[in-house]
This record gives structure tokens, sequence and C-alpha cells, in this order.
């Protein structure tokens, strides 16, 4: 197999960045070692779009976070991708932070943020009336966002299939040689030859490099849990709270999701294995505790899941990316923590300009659709609506998911998509189905009948997430 | 000697008190029924055991149909009745009642269908 | 707009005995609309037996109950719907339901029955750190994919929770081959039947730990064991009691919620306890009109007063429609001192004929007695072998009793030991 640049992790960051290839009349191929995309760092993040006001000024996390912001609505758009722009509030529990908050305001400024201002006590209670008794003042900052990460990083990937970019699922790159200038690379799949490699693969990007002798990434891998809690308790606040920030990262957060749940997290802890993504006790008791510090009336007896994800912290606490020293036609996009969501369609950007720069400017095609179409929704939709969608497809009648009013034919949808699911949690990602109350109880035994049928194989065959990931073994009789 | 079982004839569950002489039941005590006594003393010299379970159709909507004993089994034959199940196929149509395996094991009862297949 | 007199939303045991009742009563025009492809809701997975002994005075397994009211059913003109979801009842009983034949469709009614049963509550609900691997399941979803689906979703299988769905799951998963390792309880007692211990774990040597619970969950792709530990009176697990167990599988039984966002939707009051609605004696909700009997109403032991329960909505719907449906002085009913709930939660103080309160007792009790007080005075006192909270109870309030009360009155019921 052959191609002009390999992708290496269906992330965000190589999602949408293999979309941005995809605009060229070039082979590009996006290399993922799991059984679909968002798997990684991705799939477990605190979902939000910070507004820039963190990062250090004159950092590329601080400039491609402020750009980042910018991009990500023309993204959203083109993509189909719900983007709610509800503004976060950094609050200060005590007196001794309110240094902190203009600390932050400064930065903000310097960085490009705009809008932000500091409020006090007062205006925060009505900003947020279930803000804790003892914050004293916030930071306000009206341009942070929310977006369903998951849900960006498949419609990147569908888009880009969809303009031609290939996507190779279970493609686990063991190896990498450079030879008549191009690069081979050892996969799970196979031999995949290549003139440009791109390294997005998060917490295992060091090793990644390492395979062509770059052994200047150093990537830490920072543990987060997280809490995500029942839609009753969604509009408990509209904005994003933050704690004023600590050496470990941002602190616990409270938010809304796109989709109207609560999500509460995460704790910070450095773990040895990018793969361990365990939720502990310690971690889960930890955010809770700092949770309702900042809004008291949040109650794990709501909560539906619990869940954590691994960040990979470059050891240089910047983004790495650009050209690598040991082949400038390798190119890193590498230590992408927070905001690296925020970032993404700036890092794409930014990766575009570099490889464009090197191959002396690809050819762009004709045909190149940006649009990637608006997935059925049949829960948003009106009883006319619903009544027209089912008269064209029957499939669109039947519910799966009684939780969060998932049809089949939104199932089908998103098996046949391209790039589609393969699995139950590729379903679940997609659709939602299984995502509620009852986290796939009753849905979950039709989820694989449907993924079985479409698919052409048994049920037995059918996984979770890919791998060993099996959710039935042999038949009883 | 004094035994002491909880029965599962039904749902109540009723602690029961079995007198025991010479390997003989001489007395039962805190039964609710009749089917109390009789489970008290079968417990005690052999005891019998409902089996239910599924076995394979052939032919049929779903690919198993659930099945019953008629009649209670020895406690200890469970899993050789659950073999001779597992080697079986019932062929649709099944309707409730439909005697799937007569006299399994030669234990004098009937494994029977309790619930339908139209079948495809 | 499809005109029916009584929408039932459920065919399970509850909703097709209400729909066979109303028929009886006289009901003409009766829909019955089922999310699953056939009726009989949960009984059709349930295929040990237990079921019927107080209703047919026989035993029978879960489709064979479900059978006799299926056959009852196709033999009046009550239409079904089966495959068929209720998207949502509004204000003035208009149900729309949709399918993959019959498309989107409305059905005004005059009463609405609600009958949609529980659901099983998952694994988010309790925090248990670790990994998320394939094999974590609930109770009711493994039962689904052996006794239905013919799969068996684990070969070395830990079971949390003593309900009588873990219990039975545990025999059903060992006869089919599995090794049942042990069955963890977080209470200091089992919530199953004590029957269901005795036949389902005792019979194969499968230990129950009580007052034990599982801390974490092991393994990437599937689960690969967990660890377990006691936990105090508080609930906390102890350090230093943890165990490690390998197995491929964890099965929840972890508690059962009525699913009632259908009802919630309509804005029909729930009782904080029961999660259920709160009603009268007819069942009817605080939603004039809409009715509630079985899981959806209170979680049931035996499918046996489902039935009962329903027949009593059924009937009740069936006065509404009719316009028969006895006005009064409702009062409150309350459980006190152990008892959790009851319900009916209001009482018609010149209904005429005698009817009984359900209710759960909050822990074990032994030859305590259940006490029944109004105002002060005690209208019965009976002394109990045993109460548990795994097991429903009930006590009977005759007219007589009713005759000296007030709008003012509340009906206590409390145990005494």
């Amino acid at each position: 197999m052959k191609y002009d640049v390999a992708v290496i992790g269906a992330g965000v960051v190589g999602s949408l960045i293999t979309r941005e290839l995809s605009k060229y009349d070039i082979k590009v191929a996006l290399l993922e070692r799991c059984n679909d995309c968002a798997m990684g760092s991705t799939k477990a993040n605190s979902a939000i779009v910070h507004a820039g006001f963190d990062a250090v000024p004159g950092t590329l996390k601080a400039k491609l976070n402020v750009r980042g912001v910018e991009l990500m609505k023309k993204t959203c758009k083109e993509l189909n991708v719900p983007l709610k722009n509800n503004g976060a509030l950094v609050v200060a529990f005590s007196d001794e932070e309110i240094p902190h908050l203009n600390e932050l305001l400064e930065r903000g400024v310097k960085n490009g943020v705009p809008e932000l201002r500091v409020i006090g006590k007062d205006e925060l209670n009505e900003l947020e009336p279930n803000i804790g008794e003892t914050a004293v003042g916030a930071l306000v900052a009206p341009t942070s966002s929310i977006v369903c990460p998951y849900e960006l990083t498949i419609a990147g990937v569908e888009n880009a299939v969809s303009n031609g970019a290939e996507f190779l699922r279970n493609c686990e790159v063991t190896a990498i040689d450079y030879v008549d200038d191009e690069f081979k690379l050892s996969t799970t799949l196979g031999e995949i030859t290549a003139e440009y490699v791109i390294n997005c693969a998060g917490v295992h990007s060091g090793e990644i490099a390492s395979l062509i002798g770059d052994n200047s990434i150093e990537i830490v891998v920072r543990h987060g849990d997280y809490y995500l809690l029942d839609k009753s308790q969604g509009s408990l606040v509209s904005r994003t709270i933050f704690q004023c920030p600590s050496k470990m990262g941002k602190g616990v957060l409270v938010s809304p999701t796109v989709d109207g749940n609560l999500i509460v997290g995460p704790s910070a802890e450095d773990i040895d294995s990018g793969d361990d993504v365990a939720t502990t006790p310690i971690g889960l008791d930890k955010i809770y505790v700092n949770a309702i510090k900042s809004v008291p009336a949040v109650s794990l007896r709501n909560a539906i899941t619990s869940f954590s994800g691994n960040r990979a912290h470059p050891t240089s606490d910047d983004f790495i990316i650009g050209s690598s020293e040991a082949n400038k036609k390798f190119i890193n996009a590498a230590g992408i923590e927070s905001p690296g969501l925020s970032s993404a369609p700036a890092i794409a950007e930014m990766v575009d300009g570099i490889i464009n720069e090197l191959s002396g400017g690809f050819t762009k095609k004709t045909d190149f659709d940006p649009i990637r179409p608006e997935p059925v929704r049949f829960r948003h939709m009106s009883t006319e609506e619903r009544a027209k969608l089912i008269e064209k497809n029957k499939a669109y009648g039947r519910i799966i998911c009684r939780c969060e009013t998932i049809t089949e034919g939104e199932i089908l949808d998103a098996i046949h998509a391209p790039a589609g699911a393969r699995d139950v949690d590729g379903v679940k990602r997609r659709t939602r189905a299984g995502m509620g109350r009852c986290q796939g109880g009753f849905c979950g035994s039709k989820v694989v009948e449907i993924l079985a049928r479409e698919l052409g194989v048994e049920m037995n065959e059918i996984t979770k997430f890919g791998g060993e990931s099996k959710i039935m073994y042999h038949k009883t009789k | 000697m004094k035994k002491n079982l909880i029965c599962v004839s039904c749902p109540l569950g009723c602690p029961i008190e079995v007198e025991i002489e010479n390997g003989e039941v001489v007395a039962v005590i805190g039964n609710t029924c009749k089917r109390g006594d009789s489970y008290a003393r079968t417990e005690i010299t052999n005891p019998m055991r409902s089996l239910t379970t599924s076995v394979k159709v052939c032919g049929g909507v779903h690919p198993v149909v659930p099945v019953k004993s008629s009649g209670p089994v020895p406690k200890g034959k469970m899993f050789d009745c659950m073999e001779a199940i597992n080697a079986a196929c019932a062929k649709a149509p099944v309707k409730i009642g439909d005697v799937i395996i007569k006299d399994i094991l030669g234990l004098g009862v009937d494994i029977i269908a309790t619930n339908c297949d139209e079948g495809k | 707009m499809l005109n029916y007199d009584l929408v039932v939303v459920g065919g399970g045991p509850a909703g097709m005995a209400a729909a066979l009742k109303a028929k009886e009563e006289g009901v003409e025009k009766i829909v019955i609309l089922e999310r699953a492809e056939t009726l009989g809701g949960i009984l059709e997975q349930c295929i040990h037996t237990g079921f019927g002994l107080h209703y047919f005075g026989e035993e029978l397994s879960g489709p064979e109950y479900a059978g006799r009211f299926i056959e009852q059913v196709e033999n009046t003109d009550i239409d079904v719907y089966t495959d068929t979801m209720v998207l949502n009842i509004s204000d003035s009983n208009v149900v729309t339901a949709v399918n993959n034949k019959e498309g989107l469709m409305q059905f005004q009614a005059i009463a609405v029955v609600l009958a949609m049963g529980c659901r099983e509550r998952p694994r988010g609900a309790l925090s248990i750190a670790g990994s998320r691997p394939a094999g974590i399941m609930t109770a009711g979803t493994a039962q689904k994919y052996v006794n239905i689906d013919g799969y068996m979703p684990g070969k070395k299988v830990v079971i949390l929770g003593s309900g009588d769905i873990g219990l039975i799951m545990a025999r059903r998963m060992t006869l089919e081959g599995a090794e049942v390792k042990v069955v963890c309880e977080l209470m200091p007692y089992s919530g199953g039947l004590t029957r269901n211990i005795v036949q389902c774990l005792d019979d194969f040597g499968i230990p129950l730990r009580l007052s034990c619970t599982v801390v974490k969950t092991h393994g990437k792709e599937r689960l690969e064991g967990v660890t377990i530990a006691n936990v105090d009176e508080k609930l906390q697990p102890i350090p230093g009691t943890e165990e490690y167990i390998e197995c491929d599988t964890l099965l929840l039984s972890v508690g059962l919620i009525p699913e009632n966002e259908l009802s919630k939707d309509v804005g029909v009051e729930l009782d904080r306890v029961t999660s259920g609605p709160i009603v009268d004696e007819y069942r009817e909700t605080l939603h004039p009109g809409i009715f509630a009997c079985g899981n959806v109403l209170q979680v049931h032991d035996l499918v046996d007063y489902v039935t009962e329960e329903s027949q009593i909505a059924g009937k009740g719907a069936a006065d509404y429609i009719f316009g028969k449906k006895k006005g009064g002085t409702f009062i409150n009913t309350k459980g006190i001192n152990g008892v959790r709930y009851i319900v009916p939660q209001r009482v018609n103080i010149e209904g005429e004929e005698s009817l009984k309160l359900y209710f759960r007792v909050g822990q074990v009790y032994k030859g305590a007695k259940v006490v029944v007080e109004c105002d002060g005075n005690i209208l019965s006192s009976k002394k109990k072998v045993k109460l548990a909270p795994g097991e429903m109870e009930n006590v009977v309030i005759t007219p007589e009793m009713l005759k000296n009360m007030n709008e003012n009155s509340e009906i206590v019921v409390r145990v005494e030991e």
C-alpha cells in the first residue's frame, strides 16, 4: 500500500489533519491501531473549547488555542457538529486567589482572548446561582465553548474519507524505515509506504517518533477521572466552571455538555502506561470533594457513568509541532494535551502549512467537499418531521435505544457511513445508543444483533471496542 | 436429630424444622402447606428439583426455546439432564406444552416447551 | 388521530392484566402498545419457574404465565401494536407512538394505563473504579443473551448484588457450564427471596458474601478480574480486606428503577421512595385519567401481585371511562419506623370496599409486629415471623376502619419490634 502521506493516530488531531490534506490531489491514509477513531485521549477529556487565557503567552499552546477557537466555528459548521458557546468562569474561592484571576486576565489579553473580565461575588451569583457560597469572584471568558470531542473526530474522519482519504483501522505501526526517499511502515496490516509521515499518536507519539530515531519527544501520561451525570443535572450551571489552576492542570471543572449532561472532573495523576484507563477510587473521590466546592448541588446519585482519560503531557510543557530533527518529512504533532481539542483545527492548519512548504505545494482537488452531511437526529425532531422521515424510511420508526430515543435507521446510518461503526461503542459514540440512563442494558443486545446482521457476522464476533473485547462467547446450544 | 431447611416449593420460602430418627422423618414443623411437608421429606431422603433451561429450535424464529421438566428431577441428575437437553433439538413450530424429550434419562419426567416458536 | 377509550402503555403482565380487566368491565376500544416484538414483557426471558402460585395456584415459568394472558388478549378485540415505542403522552391524553410498519401514530385516549415496567440500575450509578472492558453487564442483559439470543456472555462469573435476577442468573449460568465464583451483596442481608438463595446458590455451592462489594474491575479489552472487599456498617470498603478474583464476567443485580420518563414528561407526580407515581386505591395518578400499575408503580418481587394490582388499575380506568369513578375524600398513607413506603399513597375514606396497602420494610425483622394506626387509634396489629426488604408485604384496610376518619386523618403503618 503506497501513499503520499500517512497520518498516524486517529484522534481529533489526526482526524482534522487528514481532513485538511484530503483537499489535495494526493493519497492520504489515516492509520489507527484501534477498531475506531477517537479511542485515546480524544475519547475522554473535558470537552471544552477553551477561550485561551490559560497558556503562557508566546507558546504554541497560546497561539494555536486562540486561532483554534476562531477556526472551530467554521470547522463545526462544515462538519455539522454541535458547538455551544456557553462561556466559562474561573472561580476564586478566597481573597488570596483573586490575584490569580487578574494574572489569568492579563495572560488572556496578551494571548489575544477577547471580552475577558473579572467580576465580584454578586455578579457571579447572578450569572450562576448554584455556585458555592465560598466563591468570592471569577474571571469571565465569554468565548469559551463546549463540543463533543469524539463527534468532532468522527465527523472529521468521515469527511476526509468522503473526500478520498483512507481510514485504516487495527493498523498499529511497529517499525518505520526510511529507504529510497520513502518511509516504509511495518504495521499490523502489512507494509505501508509513504513520502510523508505525520505523527499524531497522542500518548504514544514519543514511541512513534523514536521509530525513526527521534528521541526528543518525552511524554508523561497524565491520568484524569471524570463523572458524567444524568441530564436532570445538566442545567445546574450554564457555563463551564473552573477552579484556579494548580501545577497539575486546570483543577476540577463542572460543565454542561452539548448533549445536556453534566461533566465533572478531572482528577490528575501521572501514570506509567498510556493505555491504562482505569478509574481510581481516590481519583473519583477527589473529583467529588472539589466539585461540590464549585457547585454544592452536584449529586453523584445522578451519575450515569464514570470514565477516565489519559493526556499526553510533554515534559517540554508545550505542543511539539513541526518536522522531526531526524527526518524533515516526518512531522510531529505531539504532546497535545489541553488545550489540544481547542487547538486541533489550528494544528491541522499549521501542519498543512508545513507539509505544503516541504512539498512545494500540493494541487487542490476540484471536487473537495468540506461539508459532512448532518446525521439524522430523530430525538431532536418535531412530530411532523418524524412522521415524514419514517414515511421515507421505515427503519427510523423502530426505536432501539429507549433512553435516548435512537432509531434503527440512525444505527444503520452509523454503520454504513464512511469510516462507519464496527463495534458497539462505535455505534454508541455515533448515535448515543446506550448512552442514557440504562447504559445499554436494554438496547445493547439489539445493537449487537444489528451490527452482526449488517456486517454479516455472528453475534459473538461483535466486540465492544475491537480486539478481544467480545461481548459474548459460544452459543449455548 | 433436627435439621433446618428452607422450603423452595414456592416463593414464600418457609423455614422448616425436620425431626429425623434412624434416617426416618418423624416430624415436619414450620411449613404452611402440604407441599412444604412433602418437600421436607424428600429433601432429607432424595432431594428433587425442577429444571428449567432452553433447547435449540430448528427452523425457529428464535435460536432457542425455553423448556422445563414436567416434574422435579433428582438434584444429582440435573447436569446429566442438561447434557441430554443440550444435545436435543425442538422442531418449529413449537407450542407451549409440547414434549421435547419424553421420559428424560428414564427419570419418568418429560422436558416440555414453555414458550412457543411459530417457525420461520 | 386514532380514538380509543383506553390506551395501555406496555404489554407485559401489568399492561395485559389491566387491559383484560377493563375489557371485562365493558370498555370497548382498548389498545396495548408494546415496545418489544411480542407481548409478555420481561417474563419472556424469565424462563425459570415460580410464577403464578398465588394467582393460578400452580407453578409456571415466565413465558407460561405471560402466555396465559397473551392467549386471553388474543381472544378479545383488544388491539395490540408490538415493536411500538411510545414517545410521549400529552396533557390531554394523546399518546404518540412509533413503529416501523405503521410509522408515527397518535392515539386519543379517555384513560391511559402506564405499565412500562422497570429497568436495572447500571454500573455508572455504582462508581466502581477500574477499567471499562467488555464483560460487565446487568444480570437482566445476560439473561436475555442466554435465554433469548442463545449465547453465553461469560465463563467465569462474579455477581454483584443478590437480588432475585442475580440469584436466578447464578443458577442459569452454572447450568449452562459457567463457573460462578461468588455472589457479593453490599448489605448484611440478601435482597432476594430465601428460596432462591437455597436453590440457586446453595444447590451449586456458590458462596454468598454479605457486606461485601466489588471495588475495582481489571482488564483492558475483556474483563480479567475484580477486586472485592468487605464493607463496614456505613457500607464503605474496609481497607485490608481486598481480594482479587479472576473472572471474565461481572453481572450486576443492584436494583431496579421504575421507568417513569413518560410519566414525568406528562407531569405525573412521583413518590420519592418508590420512584413510581403517587396513586390512589384505584391506581389513578394525580393526573386525571392516567393510571399506573406493575413495576412502573413499584418494584414487585412476585408477578402475581402485579396482576392483582393491574386488575385494580384496569377496573379504575374502566370506572373513569364510564364516569363512575368514586369521588370522595382522599387521605394520605404513610410508612414510619421501618416501613419505607406504602402503595397506594392515597385512600378514599368514603370507599365501600376493603383494600390492601402494600409496603416494604428497610431491614430484616424477626418476630416483629406490623401496626396500622390512624389518629392515634390502632386499626390492626399483626405479628410476622419475618419481614425482609426483598419481600413485599401488605395490610388490609376495611371500610369499617375508614368510618371515623376525616379529611385530616392519615393512615400510618409501622413496624414494632
